[in-house]
């Protein structure tokens, strides 16, 4: 404001001179003219500054603790602005205890890029996320994943706002709707590590870079419809390098309270990928590690149900979440199957393709009971079963077990605050075959810092 | 199927256009009910929360985003009282309506004057609300600032019926201030009196009739008290003496009974909002009780 008066002041001062058919008088009168403002101006600011140091001195006097009323600036209607954009931090680590190797559930294909779990002292994931409404019409999320030697954009869309009729769409790199498990991040996992069920079908959950319609009907019982498109890059989708989509989505959500103390939601959910030379690793008959690239379809069928318990609908000091989900996996398409590594020969050295038909199935079911505030315990029962195993001529290097991986989980946290968590977790991994009785221990911190993180239900 | 969703989705958008009145969801009853005072039967007024229910820790469950979805006006304390679950009911409406920003969201912080604005927020003070303290309801004075305000945007949204609202609200201020005096006779006695309270839940009961706030059960803001806390608290009590300590109907006995034996002082349920107590059946039966009962502790 300051800045653009001295503009103004200046521009006053160069015109006159730089035009010709000026006269002294002239001059003289705007010069007297332009003092005059200039003085005004001044005054008004002087005045200003006073009145801003006067309140100044009023504020710093009233000490918080003295609890005066102080009014609140600009009572016009928004609320106290929360920062903007809404900046919060996760930070997690884990200690496990656990015997070395890998520990792929038999007989599943799942994503070549999980490794053998970490032992021993390790940083998890460390979570930036940024959200904020953009404008009117439109709200915006980041989340940014900091890893040791990568940083992976984990979520980056646009949500809309205005589009009103029950109806959001969103668009971008944004968690799936399928599922319950799916939408949650990992530091709002009720255990230290992912489910079975899970792990095995997405990885850690699976992430769409594409659009998502979803419409909430307008009635009294919660009712959600949602159908998504996307590239397909990743499990169970693989190498979109196409035009079109790469995977379709489509899930419904009902849900409602009984009584005052319970809730709940259920969920049906489709997912359809068309991955190409998707890579998977297996181990043959000799239980020697191959390299296996899927091309073909695959289709996922999910249902879902969550019910919690709160006494009289107050969750803080006492409250319980049943957790259970069913899916189904159907594969059909071409495998080829190839040695992992080629100074380890196995049965398909030199490359084996056929036919690859899999049905598959499995669920886990936990219970978190908070028994007091800030203690919790949890169970978890994971389970996967392979229904119908055919790799062709593969059938003769690929194992075809009968073999159901399972895994019990028992946990116990404790959160001194809303923003930390403390938890220990013993677990029985039968995941893979030859693995039994396979215990494991888990130590994990969880610290979010900044905004309040509202979690979905 | 689609045919079926389309069919069953026009009927029900419909069903709902027709409806007459405003829809409206209060984030807590002490709203619902001030809205009831001055709209009637003109609209549809249901609570996201009971009285027994604390405001700030609420799941966003799957009804509240349901009943959100359909109303035309939400009406909210504000002040980030609600930030742990508001946001997301509003975001999963898809209703542009209660959007911040619009006519259809209402917030009773933006109309009165907020105590204990530090404008810092350092979670190492606990959970502190940097804007102000949101328990703003506890002093009546400020339902009378609300409810105009409140009365104005339901004649904002509901032009129609704005004569309804203007002489129902004139009505409601006149009985509110000629109840508001009366209560200050009553608790007359109350100035001065030290109290403890359980969570800054009270600050503006507090601030209206004089009560001098000596302690507060929680250690920090919005973390529950301990028996170290609590046996600190005993000591301190012993040189700072109080007449009672003050919680609310969603908060747990034990603290404040553990206290009150210990420190041979009363430790008072006050109803808070209306459901609190059978006889808070509406704002005024809230303020009556909270009277009688600070009264029944100087005892």
């Amino acid at each position: 404001m300051f800045k653009r008066h001295l503009l103004a002041a200046a521009l006053a001062c160069a015109l006159p001179t730089s035009a010709l058919a000026v006269t002294d008088a002239d001059l003289a009168a705007l010069r007297a003219e332009f003092d005059r403002k200039l003085k005004d101006i001044q005054a008004a600011y002087e005045d200003r500054l006073k009145e801003m140091e006067t309140r100044l001195v009023k504020q710093s006097g009233e000490s918080p603790e003295t609890a005066q009323a102080v009014p609140r600036p600009g009572n016009t209607g928004a609320a106290v602005a929360s920062a903007n954009p809404e900046l919060s931090l996760i930070l997690q680590g884990v200690y496990a205890q656990r015997k070395a190797g890998e520990r792929r559930p038999t007989g599943f294909l799942q994503d070549a890029g999980i490794g053998a779990p970490a032992r021993g002292f390790s940083l998890g994931d460390s979570e930036l996320i940024l959200a904020a409404s953009i404008d009117p019409s439109f709200r915006g999320q980041a989340t940014v994943v900091l890893a040791d030697d990568a940083v992976v954009v984990e979520e980056a869309w646009f949500q809309t706002s205005s589009l009103d009729h029950g109806l959001t769409l969103k668009g971008g790199r944004f968690i799936s709707g399928i599922g319950y498990q799916n939408e949650q991040h990992p530091h709002a996992w009720d255990f230290t590590d992912n489910n079975l069920m899970y792990q095995t079908l997405f990885g850690e959950h699976l992430v769409q870079d594409g659009l998502q319609l979803k419409w909430l009907a307008p009635t009294d019982t919660f009712v959600e419809l949602g159908v998504e498109i996307g590239r397909g890059g990743a499990f169970p989708g693989a190498s979109a390098d196409k035009n079109g989509a790469g995977s379709w989505a489509a899930f419904g959500h009902v849900g409602g309270d009984v009584g005052e103390s319970n809730a709940w939601r259920a969920g049906l959910s489709y997912l359809g990928a068309r991955p190409r030379d998707r890579e998977s690793p297996l181990i043959d008959i000799s239980g020697i590690d191959t390299n296996n690239l899927f091309s073909g379809k695959a289709k996922i069928w999910i249902a879902d149900l969550v019910w919690k318990w709160a006494p009289e609908g107050n969750p803080r000091a006492r409250n319980f979440k049943f957790q259970a989900e069913y899916f189904q996996r159907d594969e059909d398409g071409d495998l080829a199957c190839d040695d992992a590594d080629p100074l380890v020969p196995s049965l398909c050295t030199g490359g084996s393709t056929d036919a690859y038909r899999g049905k598959q199935s499995g669920w886990y079911a936990q219970g978190i009971y908070q028994f007091m505030p800030h203690w919790r315990v949890g169970l978890r029962y994971d389970r996967l079963n392979n229904d119908s195993l055919d790799y062709g001529v593969n059938n003769a290097n690929l194992a075809r077990t009968g073999y159901h991986p399972n895994k019990w989980s028992l946990m116990a946290d404790y959160s001194p605050s809303e923003y930390s968590r403390f938890r220990l977790q013993l677990a029985r991994d039968h995941a893979m075959q030859g693995n039994p009785d396979d215990s494991q221990i888990g130590l994990q911190y969880i610290y979010s810092l900044g905004a309040h993180g509202a979690h979905k239900f | 199927m689609l045919k079926r969703i389309i069919v069953i989705a026009s009927f029900a958008l419909l069903s709902h256009g027709a409806q007459a009145g405003l829809n409206i969801l209060a984030c807590e009853p002490e709203w619902a009910s001030l809205t009831q005072e001055l709209a009637g039967d003109l609209v549809r007024v249901t609570s996201a929360t009971t009285a027994r229910q604390d405001p700030h820790h609420i799941e966003a469950r799957p009804s509240l985003i349901a009943r959100a979805r359909n109303a035309d006006l939400l009406v909210c304390t504000g002040a980030d009282l609600e930030i742990g679950w508001l946001p997301l009911l509003q975001r999963e409406s898809g209703n542009a309506r209660i959007q911040p920003g619009r006519a259809g969201f209402f917030e009773a912080a933006a109309f009165v004057r907020l105590l204990e604005q530090s404008g810092r927020a350092d979670r190492a003070q606990g959970d502190v609300h940097a804007g102000g303290n949101p328990h703003l309801q506890a002093d009546p004075r400020n339902l009378l600032k609300v409810g105009g305000a409140l009365a104005q945007r339901l004649a904002q949204l509901d032009p129609a019926n704005a004569a309804v609202y203007a002489a129902r609200n004139q009505d409601f201020q006149k009985r509110m201030s000629a109840a508001i005096a009366r209560w200050e006779k009553e608790a007359a006695g109350l100035r001065g009196v030290p109290v403890v309270v359980h969570h800054k839940s009270w600050s503006y009961l507090a601030d209206w009739l004089g009560l001098k706030v000596v302690a507060d059960l929680e250690p920090k803001v919005g973390i529950e008290p301990s028996v170290s806390s609590l046996s600190a608290l005993l000591e301190r009590l012993k040189t700072q003496p109080a007449r009672m300590i003050l919680r609310t109907a969603y908060q747990s006995p034990k603290p404040s009974e553990w206290l009150a034996e210990r420190a041979g002082i009363a430790a008072l349920e006050l109803p808070y909002s209306v459901g609190g107590s059978p006889a808070a059946k509406d704002l005024f039966g809230v303020f009556d009780e909270t009277v009688a009962k600070l009264k029944g502790g100087l005892k």
